[in-house]
């Protein structure tokens, strides 16, 4: 048995509040809780999130949180891993829990983000090179999610609007999710008539940065039982693999890829290694998939993770989407949620956001964005430095 | 004077060229220099040499930066001028990011456009011009979408 369940999922709205990024983990903390009708006094162990804006309570996560709550003598542990954050925090309660050591662990990500651009920490650093790449290049984020959306027009004959329409369903998709930042239909001359960030990218093809926090309570299936629960959600796989080298696909923040002249490349890029390792993990395949949560920190992004999960064929993902495959109702839906279009980016409790809203398709609980039948789902995303995730849950 | 944003990241000759290390142990490349440990899995390596990276390539993918990036960039003066980015592949299996070179732009590249280094000011400071290695499109024709 090597499955964990989950027991309560909750979440704090996206928007830009303004507030402490405690405030926002608390109150997903105590909404996973409520959902799980779990008292804080049986958690044993909490697992934050840690964000690297808000000074040392950040930094410290797991006991910032731990001690909002109220110290009750829980274990506790901070992790970071960029935008993998909450998946990498989910695995170290996972770990915990079969191997005996925690029966009931919080797992909270929040984070309060500043406007426009993420850029660096003030401060000249020379050997830093997510401080170099904007000094000497003027190389933002978008412009590197731009390199891959220009890929997909040159290679596969995408298109600018193929682009936003993947901003079309997902602002659809998140209309009703209480959650999101953003509700509001967008159309198609929307995007097109924003303005060009980084070519061919416009502003509504990039996700903004935004306050939220997300909370996951895993349990033993043990603990899940003597709770009356037999058919809780369940994690099938977590997995956050490194890359191998030579990673051959230029990297945010890098300035260059690794040397492929010496060691071929391996087979599988590193997004596609993340899925891999997930499938392998749970002994599922795409075909089982019903629902996608996929990093769309750009429109043209959710494509390519189609591919990487290997839910079509590699530059083939516009014509699932244009089939409307891809929107709920269709044979593949991805992002319900709304998605990071609906959202923005709340750095550190993203991949747990993820992981909620997977919880509540899988239950038939997401109300107004339902997936019908949805047994099992998955989720993906990258983060700076080889970090990235892929989560599946299953009921 | 012009003088390099950075230190010892590329020559500033006719023919300039990006100056990265190679393991002396098992050959891999490194841009920016790497000297102190070798990060191919399978060499302990520890001792490097400068290497000269190709000075043509071909375009892997391209884009633009329409709104001013944030510090630590360092605008060039006068009003914001958007500017091109290349990732660009060299034939020794290395891809490198660089602005596009002064004056071109998304519509002069495509991917496999070839593109040679070059080096132009980047921004102006107190010493006088900063220096900057970029790639230039050397097939126009090609560059047509």
């Amino acid at each position: 048995m090597s499955d964990v369940a989950v027991l309560g999922v909750g979440m704090h709205p996206w928007g830009k509040w303004g507030d402490s990024f405690v405030k926002y983990g608390v109150a997903a903390a105590r909404a996973a809780l409520a959902d799980a009708d779990v008292p804080w006094t049986d958690v044993d162990l909490v697992v934050g999130g840690e964000t690297v804006r808000n000074g040392y309570g950040g930094y410290v996560a797991g006991s910032t949180f731990a001690s909002a709550l109220g110290w009750n003598g829980a274990r506790i542990a901070t992790s970071y891993a960029a935008c993998a954050t909450g998946a990498q925090a989910l695995d170290v309660a996972r770990a915990k829990i079969l191997a005996g050591q925690s029966e009931v662990a919080l797992v909270v990500g929040a984070d309060t983000t500043p406007k426009g651009f993420l850029a660096p920490n003030a401060g000249e650093r020379w050997d830093d090179p997510d401080w170099l790449r904007f000094r000497l290049l003027g190389m933002t984020n978008p412009a590197y999610f731009a390199l891959y959306a220009r890929r997909r027009i040159d290679l596969y004959g995408a298109t600018p609007e193929d682009f936003a329409r993947v901003k079309v369903k997902n602002a659809r998709h998140g209309l009703s999710n209480p959650n999101a930042r953003y509700r509001k239909e967008v159309a198609v001359a929307d995007v097109l008539g924003s303005p060009v960030v980084a070519d061919p990218l416009h502003l509504l093809d990039i996700c903004a940065t935004s306050d939220g926090g997300a909370a996951v309570l895993l349990t033993s299936v043990d603990y899940a039982r003597r709770r009356g629960l037999t058919d809780p959600v369940r994690v099938r796989a977590i997995s956050t693999v490194t890359p191998t080298f030579p990673q051959t696909v230029i990297d945010m923040p890098l300035f260059s890829t690794d040397h492929a002249g010496v060691v071929p490349a391996g087979e599988r890029t590193f997004k596609e290694s993340l899925a891999h390792a997930a499938y392998e993990e749970a002994g599922l395949a795409p075909e089982d998939v019903d629902v996608a949560e996929v990093y769309d920190l750009s429109t043209a992004l959710e494509l390519d993770w189609m591919e990487d999960l290997g839910l079509c064929d590699r530059g083939t993902a516009e014509e699932l989407l244009r089939a409307g495959e891809t929107t709920i109702g269709g044979r593949i839906p991805v992002n319900p949620s709304g998605g990071l279009a609906c959202f923005g980016e709340a750095v550190p409790a993203q991949a747990l956001a993820q992981v909620c809203e997977l919880t509540w398709q899988l239950r038939g609980q997401a109300t107004g964005r339902q997936v019908e039948g949805a047994r099992v789902g998955i989720t993906a995303n990258q983060g700076l430095f080889g970090h990235g995730s892929s989560v599946i849950l299953s009921r | 004077m012009a003088t390099p944003a950075i230190d010892g990241w590329f020559t500033t000759g006719e023919q300039p060229s990006l100056l990265g290390t190679r393991c002396v142990t098992c050959g891999c490349v490194y841009f920016p220099k790497q000297d102190d440990y070798c990060r191919n899995p399978g060499c302990d390596g520890s001792e490097f040499v400068e290497h000269a990276l190709s000075r043509t390539g071909t375009v892997w993918s391209y884009t633009d930066a329409q709104y001013q990036p944030p510090p630590p960039y360092q605008p060039p003066p006068g009003d914001y001028r958007s500017f091109g980015l290349a990732a660009v592949e060299l034939p020794e299996g290395i891809t490198v990011l660089g602005q596009l070179a002064d004056g071109y732009g998304v519509d002069d590249v495509h991917v496999g456009s070839p593109v040679e280094l070059v080096v132009e000011t980047l921004y102006v400071d107190d010493e006088g011009p900063r220096t900057i290695w970029r790639w230039k499109p050397t097939d126009l024709d090609g560059g047509t979408r």
